[in-house]
């Protein structure tokens, strides 16, 4: 039996704490970002994916029903689950281009200043939590 | 069809004068793949034995599948497949053997698809059940289970002793299976990596009683860690329950359970990984008997009042 071969491997570090579904939603949307995969490209169902990584489908449900919240996959019925047309565009919109810079400048400063990597991560870290908390 | 799976209600088991488990009461509901996590001893073969309807209740009822769960109700032990920790040993028989046995005794046995999962792994039905690796022994005791076509698989640490590619070929062969079939799954498992890939419903047992049951996005969601400076400790925001506690000279670090968004100040909230939350449970009922440090001590008294 031949199969396709599928457009995206999926992997998984179970030692990472990030969560598996998590996992999957950032790999398409790297992949989405590098151009490996494009608008209207069809994302490996289920049974394709479990076959892949050992991971419940269930899980691949959940990081798909995300894609789609996100905008960058649509389900369409009977057929699967495909890449938006133009998901570029939502990766890469003005706004997000514009806090990248924001964030590489940041990071040269506080290298130049003397931070090492996990110190600025930390720092990021701490802000993002005060922030949460701020909003909840 | 909403039946859960399995339904307990104060289940108890009781060896001579020893509870093996005891106030069990759960509600699985069906498609899930639920990992029963806990240290040896801590009730989880009692639990899956009594399920599979092998061993009776001392106390409460146990439901499967909707029916009682009765070893001589063979219209429900059918629809299960259970893996016992103590595999069978068949080393005699030669695979094509053990799957004529196999459809003998089962009325819903595939046997297409019994060859189709042997023949995947690069098993040959003329193999000797003894010349097998333990890993393809454990394969082929899956492949068995899965043959009946069951809509309740019970496994009992499915994965233990295997290799790194053998584990990792059945629990894929697993979830092929419940993606297929949408066969519910509950296996118990010391592996905790495995408990996050495979698994979506999280039981913790500890000393023979149910800690925490629940759907892992769930479980995810209402855990936290509070850290803030030891000198100067907030007290706790309503509604937190701490399940662990660490200290250093600095800093006072909570794992806790929280149903409301934290709204306190002077706390600094972040995600505990799924390990660190079943850790913290799986200590939390342990630390009893150990003495804790003077900190410790004050942070646990603090708590309790």
């Amino acid at each position: 039996m031949t199969e396709k071969q599928p457009n995206i491997q999926f992997r998984l570090d179970p030692r990472s704490g990030v969560a598996p579904y998590r996992q999957l939603v950032e790999q398409v949307q790297r992949a989405v970002e590098l151009g490996r995969l494009r608008g209207g490209d069809q994302l490996p169902s289920v049974r394709e994916v479990v076959t892949q990584v050992t991971i419940n489908p269930n899980t691949v449900h959940r990081a798909y029903r995300e894609l789609e919240h996100l905008g960058l996959a649509e389900g369409r019925t009977g057929l699967g689950t495909f890449i938006t047309e133009h998901p570029g565009a939502l990766a890469a919109s003005a706004t997000h281009e514009e806090l990248a810079r924001d964030l590489r400048r940041w990071t040269r400063r506080a290298r130049a200043a003397g931070l090492s990597d996990e110190e600025l991560l930390t720092m990021a870290q701490r802000i993002i939590n005060r922030d949460q908390m701020v909003r909840t | 069809m909403t039946t859960p799976v399995l339904e307990t209600h104060q289940l108890a088991k009781r060896f001579a004068r020893t509870w093996a488990l005891r106030d069990c009461t759960l509600s699985i509901p069906p498609g899930r793949v639920v990992a029963l996590v806990g240290p040896n001893g801590a009730g989880k073969s009692t639990l899956l034995r009594m399920a599979a309807g092998l061993w009776r209740p001392t106390q409460g009822t146990i439901e499967v599948l909707g029916e009682r769960a009765d070893r001589e109700n063979s219209a429900l032990v059918g629809r299960i497949g259970y893996l016992d920790q103590e595999r069978p040993v068949y080393q005699g028989f030669r695979v094509d053997e053990l799957f004529r046995f196999g459809r003998a005794t089962n009325p819903t046995w595939d046997m297409d698809a019994a060859r189709a999962y042997v023949d995947q792994l690069g098993i040959s039905l003329r193999d000797r059940v003894n010349n097998l690796s333990s890993g393809q022994q454990a394969q082929v005791a899956l492949a068995m289970s899965l043959a009946k076509r069951p809509e309740l698989l019970i496994l009992d640490e499915p994965a233990a002793a295997l290799d790194p590619v053998a584990r990792e070929d059945l629990l894929r062969l697993l979830m092929r299976e419940v993606a297929e079939r949408r066969t519910s799954v509950i296996l118990s498992t010391h592996a905790l990596g495995d408990v996050a890939s495979i698994c979506d419903y999280l039981v913790i047992l500890s000393r023979s009683r149910v800690v925490l049951a629940d759907d892992l996005e769930f479980v995810g969601q209402s855990h936290r860690l509070l850290s803030a400076s030891s000198t100067a400790t907030p007290t706790l925001p309503d509604g937190v329950t701490v399940i662990g506690t660490r200290t250093s000279s600095r800093e006072v670090t909570h794992l806790a359970r929280t149903t409301l968004p934290l709204v306190d100040d002077g706390w600094q909230v972040s995600e505990p990984t799924l390990d660190e939350v079943i850790l913290a449970y799986l200590r939390h009922e342990t630390d009893h008997g150990v003495t804790p440090t003077h900190e410790l001590d004050q942070v646990l008294r603090g708590e309790a009042s």
